[in-house]
């Protein structure tokens, strides 16, 4: 049958479960929404919003990725 | 030829290096003994975090990538561009559900997706469908790494007339892939590694600094794109996505990144790294070859503000726009840096080509040979099968590229994204939970590759006059819906297949069909370096009861 991960069946320091781990829906969401980055302007060093917008992104999913590393590290 | 002389002295001084650096490898932190999978086929599951992050790398961003994304932004403009979020979505996925299977893998010794679906459903032939989709994905895969180099090989102008002169120099390339593959297994790839990656930084860092100056700043750079993209009739193409291929971007970008940890190649670069930590620092390190990516993927803009023309295609008539990126090179910078950036080309094929013939033989020798043909197979008839299937692959791959259209690999490249994906509900939601039924996740399966070869079958390619497999975005009006948006079909499938598979457990679970016993516990998910129970048990669970 179903064996769910629960808080009961996997002691504590068996688990990876934490509340961190849902900052990083944030670069998953972020790239997926178009209207937010499909302008042409503003434009930074040449480049339309479209494009460095995306690229900015990147930094995003760094920054997630390092705080959950760091915030659920053990 | 003799205008390209030291180019092609270049390109071929640094192809030997690496050369030489592949057989090297096999002492390279060399084992006791070499005649074991773990050892052949991972490395050693030893791999530490720059070692990680240099084969990752150089197994997920292949030469391929760096030829066909800048050229489809030469082509199609945006579109071109899902790379970027694509490869961004990748990583905190990596970070939440491939952690799982390392340690899974770890824990009980799992070298292919498809021994942990085995173990996890108790499903030989589960885990046999499984390991056919990875082989039949990654095939074409080699063989496009083969088509980045033929993109090189051309603008150099080496080229013959008959078949074997056209190929020859490929032939050549691949028989010496082989041969250090064979002897030094996982750690020839990952050695190599090192020498591409930073050849390929070096040079797009110099041309990302370099070429926009000479062409006028970024600003003239998109305005040329634009200009060459209004000047088009065809709709689709632009600076920015239109109305219509939004939903097309970013269902690609999240079935491509989704399908792209499921492919074996990257799943056996990561189960080749020593511990938990070293994959998550590496999610946050190894976005750096995103925006590698990013960068590369504005080539394609540099070449129209440059006046690029691609060179010819096999068939008369024909554009190969492929050759857009190396062209760029050829004609805007010196010889010898045009040199370097081939062989980081030409480099950059060999390092995942090696990890997926590498992957592709694992999954043949531990999923079709071991289960089905020789139950006892010891560590040394797996590693001495698989050393030997890896050379059967690169042989399959070069036939494909020598005796069909490279088109061809192409659309089975395309079609192989598009069904690894049908692998998703088995191994990505089997990491989290095995609520699913064997029996429910083979009918998924079954009904997801059906729907996308339908799909696949009905898109046409305008630019190319042809009826069928023209691309993967598959226009909605094919299914009643009155508008001219597109979606990308493996999304579509790997949906269709999830439904599936939830109806069918639920009424195989009221027909009481036995489920097959999970050999995993839940925190197997957790294990680390240095669990107590691994080793001991490793063996036991491969005798768990057959469907």
């Amino acid at each position: 049958m179903a064996e769910r991960e629960s808080p009961e069946a996997a002691p504590a320091a068996r688990s990876d479960r934490s509340r961190w781990n849902w900052l990083l829906l944030i670069p998953i969401v972020l790239p997926v929404l178009t209207p937010i980055y499909n302008h042409p302007s503003p434009r930074l060093f040449g480049f339309p919003a479209f494009y460095w917008l995306q690229l900015s992104f990147l930094l995003v999913g760094v920054a997630t990725t390092v705080l959950v590393y760091r915030m659920t590290r053990r | 030829m003799s205008d390209h002389i030291t180019e092609i002295v270049i390109f071929t001084f640094l192809f030997l290096l690496v050369s030489g650096i592949g057989f090297f490898a096999a002492r390279w932190r060399a084992p006791q003994d070499m005649a074991h999978l773990d050892e052949w086929g991972l490395g050693g599951r030893s791999f530490g975090g720059w070692i990680t992050w240099f084969l990752v790398g150089g197994d997920l961003y292949t030469a391929y990538t760096f030829v066909a994304v800048p050229a489809l932004m030469f082509g199609a403009g945006a579109a071109g561009f899902f790379a970027v979020p694509y490869t961004i979505i990748i990583y905190p996925m990596f970070f939440l559900i491939l952690i799982r299977l390392w340690s899974v893998s770890h824990r009980h010794g799992f070298v292919t997706p498809a021994d942990f679906v085995r173990t996890r459903f108790g499903s030989p032939t589960l885990a046999l469908l499984i390991a056919i989709t990875g082989i039949v994905a990654t095939m074409p895969y080699i063989a496009l790494q083969l088509v980045g180099i033929e993109s090189v090989l051309k603008t150099m102008g080496v080229t013959g007339d008959s078949l074997v002169a056209r190929h020859l120099p490929i032939i050549i390339a691949f028989a010496i892939l082989a041969a250090y593959t064979y002897q030094s297994g996982l750690r020839a790839p990952a050695l190599i590694a090192f020498v591409k990656d930073t050849l390929i930084y070096i040079v797009i860092l110099v041309t990302i600094l370099y070429l926009p100056f000479k062409l006028g700043g970024w600003g003239h750079i998109f305005a040329a794109a634009d200009a060459k993209f209004k000047a088009t009739p065809a709709p689709g193409d632009g600076i920015l996505l239109n109305g219509n291929n939004q939903l097309q971007y970013v269902t690609l970008a999240l079935g491509s990144a989704l399908a792209l940890f499921l492919y074996p190649h990257s799943i056996t670069g990561v189960l080749a790294s020593k511990n938990r930590n070293v994959i998550k620092r590496n999610m946050s390190a190894l976005p750096a070859y995103s925006l590698l990516l990013g960068l590369i993927a504005l080539l394609g803009f540099m070449a129209i503000a440059a006046g690029v023309k691609p060179l010819p295609g096999n068939k008369p008539g024909s554009l190969d726009s492929n050759t857009v990126v190396p062209l760029l090179f050829d004609h805007k910078f010196p010889s010898w840096f045009a040199g370097i950036a081939f062989a980081a080309i030409g480099i950059g094929a060999l390092v995942p080509a090696a990890i997926m013939s590498i992957a592709a033989a694992n999954l043949f020798t531990r999923n079709i040979y071991k289960e089905y043909f020789k139950r006892d197979a010891t560590n040394a008839d797996e590693a001495r099968v698989s050393k030997i299937a890896s050379l059967v692959v690169k042989l399959g791959a070069v036939a494909f590229i020598v005796f069909l259209d490279p088109q061809f690999s192409i659309d089975l490249q395309l079609i192989g994204g598009v069904i690894i994906l049908q692998t998703a509900p088995s191994v990505a939601l089997g990491l989290y939970t095995r609520w699913m039924h064997r029996g429910g996740l083979i009918a998924g399966w079954a009904a997801g590759m059906a729907l996308a070869f339908w799909m696949l079958w009905k898109i046409p390619n305008a630019a190319t006059g042809r009826a069928h497999f023209g691309g993967s975005a598959f226009p909605l009006k094919n299914f009643g819906f009155d508008t001219p948006k597109t979606v990308y079909v493996g999304f579509v499938a790997v949906a269709v297949n999830l439904i599936v598979a939830v109806v069918a457990t639920f009424i195989l679970r009221a027909t009481k069909t036995p489920e097959g016993v999970d050999g995993t516990t839940a925190d197997d998910y957790f294990a680390d370096e240095g669990d107590p129970r691994v080793g001991h048990t490793r063996t036991i669970v491969e005798t768990v009861s057959s469907t």
